[in-house]
């Protein structure tokens, strides 16, 4: 029931009208819903990452935090695994912080920077300057009109929408429109909700422009729909009062229905598979490590244990740069908003946001991240969706289906009384 | 860091090797601050500047000299800072010559010792002995005028064909350091062992200094010239130093023959009548050291018992006692905090060092590759050693880690921080305090009842340090006691509050002059630790920096010659004139209440003769040093020189190498024969060693922890894709990489990161290889063969540290040969290229009798054809005539000791003295071997911590060079200890991060 509320509000552009529906749901400046049907009274603000791409220094203090706190097993070959400094590969039920090293050369850059000019381009005349905080409701009417006006998706690249994820191609048109505001341009605005001309600032690209090697440190992202949570049969999978997304690992039967359920790939069931690796060449062997929780799907818990004690996730305590930010969420977002806003002021129209789009197929994610290339670049799907957002549809569909049966049949029977 | 508009990195990949510091660059740029990152490859550092200029390992002086020649021609040094400041004006000895003169040398060179006598690199003085200036910089003996001549063929050009620098990339480089330096503006320069290991290291440093005194970027914030040590601590065992020719607080260590009587001692380390910065206090930190040490036993009748203090003869660092193992010489040693059978360049011939000894004791945490060396190591495998025939007994002790025992850490920005044990060792494991505590307990028990004089040191040693209730060494007892506390009168254990209270006259003690006033009031400021957000940027009650708690050296630079702030933006200390008094945010720098205005009649004659635009307090002169009278053994100037196994001739001088470096000349440590020569083209790549962020140097503390190994589990080579493509490598593949000593198997990356650069024509392609693994150790969850195997030891003659940046080898594709054959394939190599133990070890490019000729008739100006080369030293080196055999079982270097004078002159301060004809008798003093063995760099900085007690001798891996904001990493005898913390030779590992 809820699904439907949210699915009509998207349709409308807006939820004012449907308070009575929401009244547990957080909404966002547009009144959009940032939340779902897991979502109950919250007794912390909303909690998740910032991480910003663009000082990561590819140190992976945030992977072995991560697995020193968590005491999660160590899950690499010992072997390189062909992949420039990334040995560890990606997300799984060992790995809950993954740094992703890219090396790209001259032409990458200017296409990574070219589809961030174009997603800034989509119904906004120019890159505004730093001037204020966040829009307010009024600017994004104004800015939600602009991007209406500027034809819905022709301004996604080949790999879709980019950094403003999913909006694109999930929904119908007035959605794509909506889509692109959000996630891209809503920090690039005015505290007025006009944009400054920024024809007379100095938006010279920075001078490395033939050779860059991107780092990024991925991790759960905590949806606002999240799919695991959605598809667990047992209830292992809660939504906490941080608004993130937990396992119990003794509660999980470890079934793996989540693991089909997560549109990012993050979770995974800890098994023989992932830990004690079987390595090529003999004089490699993976180490002898105490595993726990063995046979349950795990993923990161946003150091749930930690914020029960007031204390932040060990990946952000421990990063050296701050690339990693832990935060209210709302904060959070802001933060990357006013960043990648200077980032475009300074000509590094490559940089773009990823998850902060409320109305993309997860309803946004707890873990924000500022990227530098389109998501698929990072491994990161760039429409990503929850596989429950169509069950209404299908339900719809079914019952639609189910009543035009009942009506052939009906017909017949009258048909058959002629 | 911070509060810099530019941040130039060279010779450091920072972002890999110091992530935690790195955060100070980020914020730099957040504010605003341009990133350049100049280094042979494009590291995770460079990924996150703005900038990246990829030069040719080892010609970073050309790079520097060429922006000095850039901002002298074109008149873009800070022309107030430049004339009160430095020592610009000052005229140099009417004898002097230099490299223009003398095609690459400098006045002075004694081809026999190949050592500079620098008795002509000095001030001109007046009859009275006070220094002759010119005020307007015009005279041409002026150093201003000499350094304008000296870098006038440090052009743009130059750079390209020297560095495979782009004029646009030079260009752009030389506009943002000037356009972000002057009286709003500060540049800072970093580096780390990208600098330091080679075999001219501290001139690269020296230069960078230059140009940041020409800039106005020295003592002021957001400025200086950024030395980022290697570890925890490692700065902390340079103040209390694992050395062999430092005592704490960088007071040299006494030598045979020169400092018989304390009285030369004293005039060694300064006095009033050559000094008014404040080393000419020497004689009070020298009495309170030993007071310190020998309590009661030291007293004015023996001259404070200076006679304890063991001498030196000569060099005694790792790789010259790697020598004297190799030849029997020594019996024992000591492994803490370091794995040098992985971490020291040329590991085979540490680990067949180690095969000579009696017994030797290894302190880690894990069965380390020099701990199993004897049983595992390569030459086992190659069946070179066989346990059975190995006499040396190995004892294994473990260590506590870092969170296992309170200490300090000391840190780059010479920062003294505290921290607390956290939990129990487990075990038998111990931390360095209680174990030599416990080990001088047992030694002087052994020895009470001895009358031998020379059991004394030992048994009137202040060893009475109190336990806990766990019987451990109580931690505040040994920081106080190098605090330092008064004795007798009414002040009578009462802790000093800083190192002017300190008295020559034996009434007071204090175990490292520096870090007099950690203590003071008998609180331990180290462990202060008030959140940032309770006080300003400056953060004064965050640990305790030496000297005085001053965050920025020499910071009276910070304000101009009247004391007011050179701008608002950069104010950090300035004159009170209401006050009388020196004030800002940090702790002056400067005698607190000397007027901007004082002068004073007498060039010296104390700190009372600073006169008010003295910044460089610790200089003889107070003033920084653009040209460097004494404390360089290579040179008043830094000046191009070739690596020892370069691919490249000079381009800018005939004198191809540093005609004063170190050399090692053995049939274990065999060179490539050097550009242009017979057999050069057998070793025709380049290859750089340096650290990952995911393993800490040799690997013990961390190719045993699954977590941080499979973050890089495997010895790989990076490789441009065109020497791939040249050689036949597979992305990923196996390579083996041959050099004159050794051959080993690496992965292979192949990555755009590296680029090979044009010289002259010649394409030069670099090979990068870490150097974290090893194999043999017992139990490291990853193994690999080691880089460190690959170097040669060739050393830079003021700090012996080893040439690792740039080396010369082969690559092949495949895996190596197994067993002996292995090192049949380096054999193969070595008969090919013609090697012999001269090749490459040339001293002289140029024939001894032109460089004399021309030292009286002006400079040479012929280029050498290759037959004159052969002619100068030989086809393959084999016609040298000026090299000198090693001295019989000690320091190899010269068979000739230069007369006493000669080392009053040059080599008090750094100890740097040789062995002298019959005094070989090397005085071990009450340490004894461990003295002098290598300390560690495989783990741990916490090993290190100054409070560990004066025993410790682990850890001191990183550069060494200036602590910090040092303007000028000279030393010698006019100048002060913050020069001196460049007389190291810690600097040698090749461990040592990059």
């Amino acid at each position: 029931m809820t699904t439907q509320v949210r699915r009509e509000t998207l349709a409308e552009g807006s939820a004012v009208g449907e308070a009575s529906m929401e009244e547990s749901l957080t909404t966002d400046r547009l009144g959009e819903p940032t939340e779902h049907r897991s979502w109950g009274a919250q007794a912390h603000e909303r909690k998740g990452f910032f991480t910003d791409t663009s000082i990561c220094i590819g140190c992976k203090a945030c992977e072995v935090a991560c697995k020193e706190w968590n005491s999660n097993p160590q899950d690499g070959t010992y072997e390189l695994l062909e992949s420039s400094y990334d040995n560890t590969g990606g997300l799984g039920a060992n790995t809950w912080r993954h740094v992703a090293f890219i090396e790209q050369d001259g032409d990458r850059i200017e296409k990574a920077r070219e589809s961030g000019r174009k997603l800034v381009g989509l119904g906004m005349p120019t890159v505004g300057p730093p001037t204020g905080a966040a829009t307010t409701p009024g600017a994004a009417a104004s800015n939600e009109d602009a991007a209406a006006s500027g034809g819905g998706c022709s301004g996604c690249g080949p790999s879709g929408c980019g950094p403003s994820g999913g909006g694109c191609g999930s929904g119908g048109g007035a959605q794509a429109g909506t889509t692109i505001e959000a996630d891209l341009l809503s920090g690039l605005l005015d505290g007025d909700g006009t944009t400054a001309d920024l024809s007379n600032v100095d938006t010279t690209p920075p001078d490395t422009a033939d050779f860059r090697w991107l780092m990024s440190s991925d991790v759960c992202k905590h949806c606002t729909h999240a799919g695991c949570l959605d598809v667990c049969p047992t209830g292992a999978l809660f939504r906490t009062e941080f608004g993130t997304v937990v396992v119990q690992n003794d509660v999980c039967n470890g079934c793996g229905t989540c693991v089909a359920g997560c549109p990012f790939g993050v979770i995974e069931r800890r098994d023989d598979g992932t830990i004690n690796t079987p390595t090529d060449r003999d004089d490699r062997s993976a180490s002898e490590m105490d595993v726990h929780d063995e046979g349950t799907a795990n993923k990161c818990t946003l150091c749930y244990d930690r914020l029960l004690e007031g204390q932040e996730p060990a990946c952000s305590q421990t990063c050296p740069t701050q690339s990693i930010k832990f935060g209210d969420r709302e904060d959070m977002v802001e933060q990357a908003e006013v960043r990648v806003r200077d980032l475009h002021a300074k000509g590094l129209t490559e940089a773009r946001l990823y998850g902060a789009n409320p109305h993309d197929g997860v309803g946004g994610t707890g873990s924000v991240f500022l990227l530098l290339d389109e998501p698929e670049v990072y491994g990161l799907p760039p429409d990503p969706r929850v596989p429950t957002k169509d069950l209404p549809g299908m339900w719809a569909s079914a019952g639609a289906a189910a009543l035009g049966m009942i009506g052939v049949a009906a017909l017949s029977f009258l048909g058959g009384r002629r | 860091m911070a509060n810099a508009d530019c941040i130039v990195i060279q010779g450091s990949n920072m972002a890999e090797c110091h992530p935690v510091g790195y955060q100070w660059v980020v914020e730099a740029r957040m504010r605003g601050a341009k990133v350049i990152h100049v280094d042979p490859r494009f590291t995770r550092t460079t990924a996150n500047a703005d900038k990246h200029v990829p030069i040719r390992a080892g010609s970073d002086i050309v790079l520097l000299g060429a922006l000095i020649r850039g901002v002298l021609e074109q008149d873009l040094f800070f022309d107030e800072y430049v004339r009160h400041y430095t020592n610009a004006a000052n005229l140099i000895s009417e004898d002097y010559q230099g490299p223009e003169d003398l095609e690459g040398l400098f006045s002075g060179y004694d081809p026999t010792t190949h050592t500079y006598d620098s008795a002509t690199w000095q001030y001109a003085q007046d009859e009275d002995g006070e220094p002759l200036v010119d005020p307007t910089l015009e005279d041409p003996r002026t150093v201003f005028q000499i350094l304008k001549r000296h870098y006038a063929r440090y052009t743009p050009e130059a750079v390209e064909t020297t560095c495979g620098i782009s004029p646009e990339d030079f260009g752009y480089l030389l506009r943002a350091v000037t356009e972000n330096s002057g009286r709003d503006r500060t540049t800072c320069f970093a580096y780390a062992v990208g600098w330091t290991q080679h075999s001219l290291g501290a001139q690269f440093i020296r230069t960078a200094s230059i140009l940041q005194l020409l800039l106005g970027n020295m003592g002021r914030p957001g400025g200086g010239v950024m030395a980022l040590r290697g570890h925890a601590t490692i700065q902390g065992s340079t103040d209390i130093p694992t050395l062999f020719n430092l005592l704490p607080g960088y007071l040299p260590m006494p030598s045979a023959a020169i400092h018989d009587r304390f009285d030369d001692y004293v005039t060694g380390v300064g006095r009033p009548e050559t000094q008014k910065g404040f080393w000419s206090n020497g004689n009070a930190y020298a009495v309170s050291l030993l007071k310190a040490w020998w309590g009661d036993a030291a007293t004015k009748d023996n001259d404070f018992a200076f006679e304890y203090l063991p001498r030196i003869n000569g060099a005694h660092g790792t790789y010259q006692t790697a020598v004297r193992m190799l030849e029997d010489g020594v019996d024992g040693f000591f492994i803490l905090g370091q794995n040098p059978a992985v971490g020291s360049a040329n590991g085979r011939m540490q680990r067949m060092a180690m095969s000579h000894l009696k017994w030797l004791v290894v302190r880690d945490f894990s069965l380390i590759e020099s701990a199993t060396w004897w049983k595992n190591g390569p030459e086992i495998e190659s069946g070179e050693l066989a346990p059975e025939d190995i006499d040396t007994e190995v004892f294994f002790l473990p260590a506590a880690n870092h969170t296992e025992k309170a200490g300090s850490f000391t840190q780059t920005q010479r920062l003294v921080q505290w921290r607390f044990k956290a939990v129990d060792p487990p075990g038998q494991a111990q931390s360095e305090l209680d174990f030599f505590h416990a080990l001088g307990v047992k030694i002087r028990e052994r020895l009470q009842d001895s009358d031998d004089p020379r059991d004394r040191p030992l048994l009137d040693l202040t060893w009475d340090y109190p336990l806990d209730e766990h019987g451990d060494v109580d931690v505040d007892a040994v920081i106080r006691e190098i605090n330092g506390f008064h004795i007798g009168g009414e002040d009578d254990g009462r802790a000093v509050d800083g190192f002017n209270e300190l008295r020559a006259d034996g009434s007071t003690a204090s175990g490292c002059w520096i870090y007099a006033g950690v203590f003071a009031g008998d609180e331990n400021r180290a462990a202060r630790k008030k959140p940032r957000s309770e006080q300003d940027e400056t953060a004064l009650d965050w640990g305790w920096a030496w000297p005085a708690n001053r965050r920025i050296l020499y910071n009276r630079a910070s304000a101009d010659p009247q004391g007011l702030p050179w701008s608002e933006r950069k104010r950090h200390v300035w004159w009170d004139a209401d006050a009388g008094r020196w004030t800002g945010s940090d702790v002056p720098d400067f005698p607190a209440d000397r007027a901007p205005d004082a002068t004073f009649e007498s060039a010296y004659g104390g700190t009372g003769s600073l006169r008010g635009d003295d910044p460089f307090i610790m200089q003889a002169d107070g003033k920084g040093w653009l040209f460097a009278p004494s404390g360089m053994i290579d040179g008043p100037l830094p000046t191009h020189f070739e690596p020892q196994e370069s691919t490249v001739r000079n381009p800018l001088y005939r004198q191809q190498n540093n005609p004063t470096r170190v050399t090692m000349p053995r049939e274990d440590n065999l060179s490539a024969p050097g550009a242009g020569l017979p057999g050069s083209e057998v070793y025709p790549y380049v290859f750089t060693t340096y650290r990952l962020t995911e393993h800490h140097t040799a690997g013990g503390m961390s190719r045993w922890l699954p977590y941080l190994s499979e973050l890089q589990p495997e010895m790989f080579c990076e490789v441009s894709p065109e020497l791939a493509a040249e050689v036949g490598l597979e992305p990923y593949g196996w390579a083996t990489i041959v050099s004159p000593r050794a051959a080993i198997e690496t992965r292979v990356l192949v990555t755009k990161r590296m680029r090979p650069l044009t010289i002259a024509g010649q394409t030069i392609h670099q090979i990068g290889l870490p150097y974290h693994w090893g194999s043999g150790g017992d139990g490291a969850v990853v193994e690999g063969d080691s880089a460190n195997d690959l170097l040669g030891v060739t050393m830079d003659p003021n700090v012996f540290i080893q040439a690792s940046k740039s080396l010369a080898g082969a690559i092949l594709p495949g895996r190596r040969p197994r067993g002996p054959e292995r090192q049949d394939l380096v054999e193969k190599f070595r008969s090919e290229a013609g090697l012999t133990q001269e090749s490459g070890n040339q001293h002289l490019s140029v024939p001894v009798e032109d460089v004399a000729a021309s030292a009286g008739a002006g400079r040479l100006t012929e280029p050498l054809s290759q037959e004159d080369l052969e002619v100068a030293y030989g086809p393959h080196g084999t016609g040298c005539t000026c090299d000198t055999p090693m001295v019989e079982g000690a320091d190899f270097r010269r068979a000739e000791q230069p007369s006493p004078t000669t080392h009053r002159r040059t080599d008090d301060r750094t100890g740097r003295v040789d062995i002298l004809p019959g005094a070989e008798a090397v005085a071990e003093g009450p340490s004894g071997e461990s003295a002098e063995g290598p300390a560690g760099e495989t783990d741990d900085g916490g090993r290190d911590e100054a409070a560990d007690g004066s025993a410790d001798e682990s850890g001191e891996e990183a550069p060494a060079e200036t602590p910090n904001d040092e303007p000028d990493p000279t030393k010698g005898e006019h100048s002060g200890p913050g020069q001196q913390a460049h007389g190291t030779d810690q600097q040698r590992r090749s461990e040592e991060d990059d």
